[in-house]
């Protein structure tokens, strides 16, 4: 019998490939705060600073392994006839007509986008899954609810994010993230909310398919969005991260108040007999 | 008290933008005052008599309302402030009767400097279209800061001149009195240099460009208390005026009070005055979407149209529950239920309760759609599982498809059976009472039958009825008729008589009956004749020539 014929890398030249992944910033790097909603001075310092020291803070990478990706066939692209140009860095190789994506990067890739995740929900912030596979629409709505975030899985109105103060009122707050659980419409052009989101400085974060362009994406994740499988994988992996984030920053804060009560009891012991009501 | 009467009746203050105060005073003026706007700009000089000639100051008291000159624009009158001689009419209106001699007085108060700013649109050479220069003239920012009046103190001016101004303005109001006030008008302050009052009349219509386009009003949470407190308030005047108890006074009790003090001839109830609750007129609103920290409430509120999608998701939901019902019995290998809910006498919810019910509007796309998936819930073999969900959108369709009772036998004083039918033929109206154990005497209001119908036709219309049952001698009739003529009383007694008969008869009988025609109303009237025709069919005799 012939041999089965094995996977072909794809040739391409050094150019092609994805520049060294970048480091995530240092620990004196801080990023900008979600909204019109700051928090007092004496809060910020140490809640929003303390998880931008670590690359990892909130341990994303233990959520998925390789194994969990593979059997969740995040690996299987499209076939060969509809990759795109821009998806060839990711793409290890092709078997049968069928590209293989390269889980070694789609690991990279979710463990950024998800600790990205983390950080914003941990910051507060309002993050929107967008999905417009009809067979998926459920699952990502209910995703959505169970961790108090918000969806949009229906036909994309032109006018959300780049007229939102018409169409939803004056003082409407936008979202500060987009998760894009499958990044093509139901014509198989790329998501309006991706160029939108662009226009509005909202950062993205979306699965990008073999067929998809992950040009305007800012965290892309090379990986399958058809199967029922990879997506359930996917909404786990969100839900996960969004709830441990805001479970820890619940933690923080009630960890603070008291900290913040101790001092303000400690520093001034001579009001304490005065009764003083400073907290 | 009714106030939504009365500003309907009054001019409509709110109207005019920035001008609330001055008019709200003035519209609240017995006599009809239609000058609308003051404007005047705080560096205004009115010239001095001595070194001028007369101001051209435009009293609008009703008298001079024939002398007045049309508005010109502030190009004009900066073209035209050169002008060696004052336009006559001004002047002959100048000197009629009336607020001259606190004019005078406002002359010799008022010398102040010319404007350190000049004006826009004077002299200056803009490239911009000339529909900006007719809406320009239009603008708040042309026409300066109000001046209110004693009532409404409108903003102070910080400058002197303007506060020298405003108080001259309010003498000079005072002194003309509520009747035929004649308020000076501005002309126009055009560039530096000796500068003239003008008249400039706004509404907003002249500055939005679009109003329409704003959509429906909005109404704040604010707005709908205070319209709440005001109608109890009004509420308890009304009363009071009508001499009845604050306390017990209904709605019922308002609106008669209301038909009786503002009586209306208007065909249109809703045209009509009338005094309702203010949750009954203004449409229920949403209220904001979102909390404090500017998150919103519901999870689809970035699609647009939160109720109907998270109704489409809830639906689809109870459909996934449905089918993993029907999986865990097809693995126990039990029959799925065989009870199918009747929809035979209900209807879905129409596309407007389903709008007000969610409070968005729809497309008909969308509602089509959601109404697909809601029979596609209900098609399935375990769809009587969320029935109590599914039943929350139908409605039951009354009366359509009842069948229709026949009475049963009723027995008089001597135990003779009779049944009673009514029946109607064109204009004509008939009650008749068959009863049992007869011999065929008829009786039509009072007079036997064949003095009453002399005609053969008639009485064997009478007949039909017995002869198609084979009952022709066995029965007595009492009826009576009124309206139409000959031929329709008749129609109308065969009707009723056969509807009587059913009691006295089987199904199947009835049944015969009703395919030969007896027991259906003939829908036969006298057509209408029509203009520009003889008669109803009938065209005017036509002529080639």
């Amino acid at each position: 019998t012939e041999p089965c014929p094995a996977v072909r890398p794809l040739s391409f030249s050094p150019r092609s490939r994805p520049p060294a992944l970048q480091q995530p910033p240092g620990p004196g790097a801080v990023l900008p705060s979600p909204g019109p909603f700051p928090l007092s001075r004496a809060a910020g310092d140490g809640l929003l600073s303390e998880p931008l020291g670590h690359p990892d803070f909130f341990n994303v990478k233990e959520l998925f392994s390789m194994k969990d990706l593979f059997s969740a066939r995040v690996h299987l692209g499209h076939k060969k006839g509809c990759r795109h140009r821009f998806m060839e860095p990711y793409i290890f190789g092709c078997r049968l007509d069928q590209d293989i994506i390269d889980l070694d990067q789609t690991m990279d890739h979710l463990q950024l986008a998800l600790n990205f995740t983390a950080h914003i929900a941990y910051r507060k912030g309002i993050i929107l899954f967008v999905s417009r596979n009809r067979q998926f629409c459920h699952l990502v709505e209910s995703t959505a609810r169970e961790c108090g975030e918000y969806a949009h899985t229906r036909y994309w109105q032109g006018g959300l994010l780049t007229n939102a103060h018409i169409q939803f009122g004056a003082g409407v707050r936008l979202p500060d993230l987009i998760i894009f659980l499958s990044s093509l419409n139901n014509v198989f052009e790329p998501h309006v909310a991706i160029r939108d989101a662009a226009k509005m400085n909202i950062p993205t974060v979306g699965v990008v398919d073999t067929n998809c362009n992950p040009c305007l994406i800012t965290y892309p994740i090379p990986g399958n969005d058809d199967s029922p499988t990879a997506m359930e994988l996917y909404c786990k992996l969100f839900k996960m991260t969004i709830i441990r984030a805001k479970d820890y920053r619940k933690q923080r804060e009630v960890f603070h108040k008291l900290q913040s009560k101790e001092e303000g009891g400690c520093a001034r012991p001579a009001c304490a007999s005065r009764g003083c009501r400073a907290p | 008290m009714c106030r939504r009467v009365l500003s309907k009746c009054s001019l409509n203050t709110s109207r005019l933008g920035a001008v609330p105060t001055a008019l709200g005073s003035l519209s609240r003026c017995p006599t009809p005052l239609w000058v609308q706007t003051l404007s005047l700009t705080p560096s205004l000089t009115l010239p001095c008599p001595s070194s001028m000639p007369s101001p051209r100051v435009l009293s609008l008291s009703p008298e001079s309302r024939a002398q007045r000159l049309p508005l010109r624009s502030p190009r004009e009158g900066a073209a035209g402030r050169h002008d060696a001689s004052p336009q006559p009419a001004l002047l002959g209106a100048e000197q009629t009767q009336g607020p001259q001699p606190p004019l005078q007085h406002l002359h010799l108060h008022l010398h102040l400097p010319p404007p350190a700013l000049p004006m826009p649109g004077a002299g200056q050479r803009h490239p911009r279209p000339p529909s900006w220069r007719r809406s320009a003239q239009a603008r708040l920012r042309l026409c300066p800061p109000i001046v209110g009046t004693e009532a409404f103190p409108g903003p102070c001016c910080a400058e002197p001149g303007a506060a020298v101004m405003a108080a001259a303005l309010r003498r000079l109001l005072r002194a003309g009195g509520r009747r035929g006030a004649a308020l000076v008008a501005a002309a126009a302050a055009c560039g530096p240099g000796p500068q003239t009052l003008r008249l400039i009349y706004t509404t907003t219509a002249a500055w939005k460009k679009n109003v329409a386009a704003s959509g429906p009003e909005k109404y704040t949470e604010a707005f709908i208390k205070k319209q709440i407190e005001e109608f109890n308030l009004g509420k308890r005047h009304l009363a009071n005026m009508m001499g009845e108890d604050p306390e017990t006074f209904t709605q019922e009790d308002i609106d008669r009070a209301i038909a009786y003090l503002f009586p209306s001839g208007l065909f249109d109830k809703r045209a009509r005055p009338m005094m309702k609750h203010p949750t009954e007129i203004f449409p229920e609103q949403r209220k904001i979407q979102w909390g404090e920290d500017g998150r919103p409430f519901h999870f689809l509120f970035y699609t647009g149209k939160q109720s109907y999608y998270s109704l489409m998701h809830d639906t689809y939901e109870k459909l996934l529950n449905v089918q993993k019902h029907q999986d865990q019995l097809a693995a126990q290998d039990l029959p799925p239920q065989k009870e199918k809910k009747n929809l035979v006498g209900s209807r879905w919810l129409t596309k407007t309760e389903l709008e007000e019910m969610l409070l968005e509007k729809l497309s008909d796309d969308d509602y089509s759609r959601f109404i697909q998936l809601l029979q596609k819930l209900v098609m399935m073999p375990c769809g009587n599982i969320e029935e109590n969900y599914i039943k929350k959108f139908s409605r039951e369709i009354s009366a359509q498809l009842q069948k229709v009772v026949i009475e049963p036998l009723k027995y008089d004083e001597q135990g003779v059976a009779f049944s009673t039918g009514e029946g109607r033929r064109k204009t004509s109206r008939a009650t008749v009472a068959v009863y049992d154990n007869g011999t065929g005497k008829i009786t039509v209001n009072g007079i036997d039958v064949l003095h009453y119908f002399p005609v053969l036709q008639d009485r064997e219309q009478l007949l039909f009825p017995f002869q198609f049952l084979d009952r022709v001698g066995k029965h007595d009739m009492v009826c009576t008729v009124s309206g139409g003529g000959r031929s329709s009383q008749a129609g109308a007694i065969r009707l009723a008589s056969a509807k009587a008969l059913r009691s006295f008869v089987t199904e199947k009988e009835v049944e015969f009956m009703r395919q030969a025609g007896l027991l259906t109303v003939d829908p036969r009237v006298k057509e209408r004749k029509k203009p520009g025709q003889e008669g109803a069919r009938r065209k005017f005799t036509w002529k080639k020539r």
